[in-house]
């Protein structure tokens, strides 16, 4: 069946029953791999939703990534490490681990072709790691807190974003800053209450590799209380420039996810005080064209490498399994 | 409304029970040739007790602080880390106080059965539960009154951040409500420089004759209030320095940090090396509804810079056995974690951190469950706190203030010090 974001429905409830935080399909679609308030990964066979858990970090893991044949994944924790788990294993044992960051490892991506391994921290670092574990380089310039990274698909570049808003360039071959896109609106300070806000939560780049997109939070109001809504910010790749904004106005909550879709829709994953939602916009347009509400409020989101299917992590202890098509008579 | 506080006449400095008897028979170890500034050594008196209490604001998380739970349903991300006590471990988010544990104490089972900000914070600052019609003195106003010396003018009730004077010394008079600074001397404190020290002696001197007349007849709290506030901002301006933390070293500044906690708590430093009796630095906000985890990480990072240097400063210029320090909220924060990986309201088991003057270094007082969920061991209140506070500084908690021939007990009746706590 094509693509119909407007069809969009949910096809699987799969129960963990703990507070799920992040998932991440695997390359090839086998498996989704998520993680849990309770110290576990879970790993879930993509089809039937049958599942394993282990105790993996001695915190929380907050995201995922893989090497590009999928045999590998590396989950980033909150303990300071990233490890390095056989996919496909029956009872997964690290293969590597890594000290990697002091304070919260925040974020991982994989370049291309797998030679290099990009991990954000709470220290305000990003850095480069070989697939063995070995540090590559450190990236210092963040003032703030790296909430995400992503490799572009040239391999020449790495982008990492920050709680202040703002997104470095780094070339990756000598660790220069080439540039530093600017979304300001991704964050603010309360100075009521005394404390920075929003961050970039997630970055991607369309599938022409003209548009960099990223997505957070804006209208921060009470950042202690949850009231906020969800924002992207759109910038041509070539120019550096800001090409739109995108807001979802009336919608509480955080943007936490962003991808593009096949269609070349952006599909933005929103959790928070106003419940969870699918939200799905097009890149020429200032607002989103359709949402779905999920059941409870979203957490994390990663796409099916068949690009129909987008999984949820939900607060209730649930991963939701969508497929963006019509459903099946 | 007539005054009928204390009038601060000699005869009603002390209560009919002689609360501040066992004040000058405190353990005071001296040290205070460690000071680094003479100057400032030979203002401090060697019996003379003062607190400082450092408020979280809004509810800070006792999950995230004083009483970890890491890897259980509660424990959140943030692992425990071991202390200078060993067997006592506190978040990791605190790695610098960590370091001071042994200077410090833990009461982790304060069960305050409130979950409301107004409320929880009267509780912990005035230690009773608050009663329509019925007005007690702050902590603050207390420890002003009990633990003032007649040989400095300065406020005795000093809350930083803050611009205007308080209502919170009740029945204590006015002059020991809180005065609040912002690290700088207070505005318009200079001499106007049209006017001669003359011409100004002479219009204050004008002034009090009048004053004097009018209260002979017409005395009222109101206008007690009016005269208070002229003599003491007189008595400011002749030492308005003492506000200025600008006169502190950049270096000092660098190490409690650049941040508006960090300047305040050396601007704590130096009032309580002036002889302030009570300061309270209020540091905001802690009420994570949303967020709880990276908001902790943020604040608390700044609390463990600023505070820990603060203790240690007071350590190493012997001012810590004389110096009772404080670290409070209104409650403690939910241990369930909320959808928006926030943390609500709660006062059922949550802790304070203490230390200095004569509390136990490196006790640890009560206990939670394996969750955190609720207290297992030696349940305490705010009442029981407030009469610690003021037993760690040699008062007779027990004891009571001769307000207009009425005795006013200084802390709440019903309730005691902690007394394992106290040396």
């Amino acid at each position: 069946m094509a693509l119909d974001v407007t069809k969009t429905h949910v096809l699987h409830e799969w129960k963990y029953g703990k507070p799920m935080i992040a998932c991440r399909y695997e390359p090839q679609g086998r498996f989704l791999f998520s993680s849990s308030e309770d110290y576990s990964l879970q790993r879930w066979n993509a089809e039937s939703g049958e599942k394993i858990a282990w105790e993996a970090h001695d915190s929380w893991v907050r995201d995922f990534a893989f090497l590009p044949d999928g045999e590998t994944v590396i989950s980033a924790g909150c303990d300071d490490r990233i490890i390095f788990w056989p996919t496909a294993a029956e009872k997964p044992e690290p293969k590597v681990e890594v000290a990697a960051h002091k304070g919260w490892v925040r974020c991982v991506d994989v370049n291309g072709d797998g030679s290099l391994i990009a991990s954000g921290g709470n220290d305000r670092l990003v850095k480069l790691w070989s697939p063995d574990g070995k540090l590559v380089k450190e990236l210092a310039g963040h003032e703030r807190d790296v909430y995400s990274v992503f490799f572009h698909p040239d391999g020449r570049f790495l982008l990492s974003g920050d709680l202040d808003g703002k997104v470095h360039q780094w070339e990756v071959a000598t660790g220069k800053l080439a540039r530093t896109f600017e979304a300001k609106d991704l964050h603010s300070y309360n100075g009521g209450q005394g404390v920075h806000y929003g961050g970039i939560r997630d970055i991607t780049l369309s599938a022409d590799k003209k548009t960099l997109a990223m997505t957070g939070l804006h209208k921060a109001s009470n950042p202690l209380g949850a009231v906020n809504e969800p924002l992207n910010y759109l910038f041509d790749w070539e120019s550096g420039k800001e090409v739109r904004k995108q807001p979802a106005d009336g919608i509480k909550g955080i943007g936490t996810n962003i991808d593009f879709l096949s269609d070349g829709t952006e599909l933005v994953a929103s959790g928070g005080s106003g419940g969870g939602y699918l939200l799905f916009f097009k890149a020429g347009e200032e607002k989103h064209f359709h949402n779905l509400k999920l059941k409870d409020t979203v957490r994390g989101m990663s796409v099916h490498p068949d690009g129909l299917r987008v999984a949820t992590t939900h607060y209730d202890g649930h991963i939701r399994i969508s497929k963006m098509t019509e459903k099946a008579a | 409304m007539k005054a009928r506080y204390a009038c601060g006449s000699s005869e009603h400095l002390m209560a009919r029970r002689q609360f501040l008897g066992t004040l000058a028979g405190g353990a005071v170890v001296g040290g205070l040739g460690a000071l680094t500034n003479p100057a400032v050594a030979g203002q401090i008196q060697s019996n003379q007790m003062r607190v400082v209490v450092l408020y979280l604001a809004g509810g800070v998380s006792q999950l995230e602080s004083w009483d970890p739970k890491p890897k259980t349903d509660t424990g959140g991300p943030f692992r425990a880390i071991p202390t200078s006590v060993p067997g006592v471990h506190i978040s990791e988010l605190l790695p610098k106080t960590a370091t001071h544990m042994d200077k410090l104490a833990l009461v982790r089972s304060i069960n305050t059965k409130n979950n409301d900000h107004g409320k929880g914070s009267y509780q912990m600052q005035y230690g009773r539960s608050q009663m329509p019609g019925t007005e007690y003195p702050h902590l603050g106003a207390v420890c002003a009154r009990a633990l003032e010396r007649a040989d400095n003018p300065l406020p005795g009730h000093i809350r930083v951040p803050g611009g205007s004077r308080g209502s919170d010394a009740a029945y204590l008079g006015p002059q020991y409500a809180s005065v609040g600074m912002n690290g700088k001397p207070p505005a318009n404190s200079e001499r106007a420089g049209s006017l001669t020290e003359a011409a100004d002696k002479l219009r204050n001197d004008f002034r009090r004759q009048a004053n004097d007349r009018f209260s002979l007849q017409r005395r009222t709290a109101s206008t007690d209030l009016y005269t208070q506030s002229y003599e003491q901002a007189l008595q400011l301006m002749e030492r308005r320095e003492v506000f200025d933390v600008t006169k502190e070293s950049e270096a000092d500044m660098d190490r409690y940090g650049r941040f508006d906690l960090g300047q305040h708590c050396l601007m704590a430093r130096r009032l309580l090396e002036n002889g302030i009796p009570f300061v309270q630095v209020q540091h905001s906000n802690y009420d994570t509804h949303n967020e709880n985890f990276n908001f902790h990480f943020e604040q608390l990072g700044e609390f463990d810079q600023a505070f820990s240097t603060l203790v240690g400063d007071l350590h190493d210029r012997g001012m810590l056995e004389t110096t009772l320090v404080v670290v409070m909220s209104e409650f403690g924060r939910t241990p369930k974690i909320n959808a928006r990986y926030g943390r609500d309201h709660w006062g059922s088991a949550w802790s304070v951190c203490l230390g200095g003057a004569k509390i136990q270094p490196g006790a640890v007082i009560g206990k939670t469950n394996e969750n955190g969920t609720k207290v297992i061991d030696r349940e305490v209140e705010h009442g029981d706190l407030f009469h610690t506070y003021l037993s760690a500084v040699g008062l007779d908690s027990g004891g009571a203030f001769d307000i207009g021939g009425r005795e006013q007990p200084m802390a709440d009746p019903s309730h005691a010090p902690i007394t394992e706590l106290l040396t």
